[in-house]
């Protein structure tokens, strides 16, 4: 399954990237930002997305994601640093299956993600 | 600026580099910062506030505490101060900005934090609002010394 990994950070895309590899999935596909990752969109399976990101930010990406009927249930976990209760059920509102707040364990964003890919 | 307005970025500090680096920071000096620029160590992620308080926070590292942090940021050997260091110190920024931004928010201040910038040079200097109050915080950690630099301002 391929699997888009969204943040503008090339270190945390790395990290995602390297806990992916390690629990088994190794068909990844990067993006900067928002707009970068509609255009990678063709195919994949699952999306993890930053929030706060320069040109489209994650919230407006997972809203562009979910009014597109191809791409309506595909999981989308969002992984940042805005944790505030309000700004978690916004997301969720808007579409996100799972959330992720940074600063994250390694074990913690390999839980998340294999509980989502298994059930 | 309130003392205790420091204690959320201290706190976010410590629990960033301790979840992410592996890296336990011991807090050591407090100081009220009075004219409007400051001088840094090697790298500095910068990170501003605007909302319910405008301001700023930085971060800021000598080269070899930066080197090793990153290194294991990322579970890699860092051979240099390459980009990935640089992309590595502002994520950092950012994830400490978010993680105040949280405590404050549940304190009822609320606000938003900008994109980090990273700053690179010898003995740079940083400059800020002389309006705006400031207050640093130096470190010191199994990977070298560092300090980050607050200044917060509510709005009325
Ligand atoms: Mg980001």
């Amino acid at each position: 399954m391929k699997i888009l990994v969204v943040d503008d950070s090339s270190t945390m895309r790395r990290i995602i990237k390297n806990t992916l590899v390690r629990i088994g999935y190794d068909d990844i596909v990067e993006a900067e930002h928002g707009v970068d990752a509609l255009s990678k969109l063709d195919g994949v399976g699952m999306v993890l997305t930053d929030w706060n990101m320069p040109v489209m930010d994650g919230l407006t990406l997972v809203n562009s994601i979910r009014s597109n009927d191809q791409y309506k249930t595909v999981p989308i976990i969002m992984v940042t640093t805005e944790a505030a209760k309000e700004e978690i059920v916004v997301a969720i509102k808007a579409g996100v299956n799972d959330y992720i707040i940074k600063p994250f364990n390694q074990n913690t964003l390999q839980e998340k993600i294999s509980k989502i890919l298994g059930g | 600026m309130k003392a205790e307005y420091i204690n959320p970025f201290i706190e976010s500090t410590i629990n960033a580099l301790k979840t992410m680096a592996m890296v336990s920071p011991k807090r050591e000096k407090l100081q009220v910062k009075k004219d409007g620029e400051s001088a840094m160590y090697d790298i500095s992620g910068i990170i501003g506030l605007a909302g319910g308080v405008v301001g700023s926070v930085v971060l800021s590292f000598p080269k070899e505490t930066a080197m090793k942090i990153v290194a294991s940021f990322i579970g890699e050997d860092v051979p240099d101060v390459n980009k990935d260091v640089l992309d590595a110190i502002g994520e950092l920024t950012n994830i400490v900005a978010g993680s105040a931004k949280k405590i404050f928010y549940e304190q009822g201040h609320h606000f938003k934090i900008s994109l980090p910038n990273v700053v690179y040079g010898k003995d740079h200097k940083i400059n800020r609002a002389r309006d705006v109050p400031c207050i640093s915080v130096t470190f010191s950690s199994d990977a070298g010394p560092f300090a980050i630099e607050v200044s917060l301002k509510e709005v009325q």
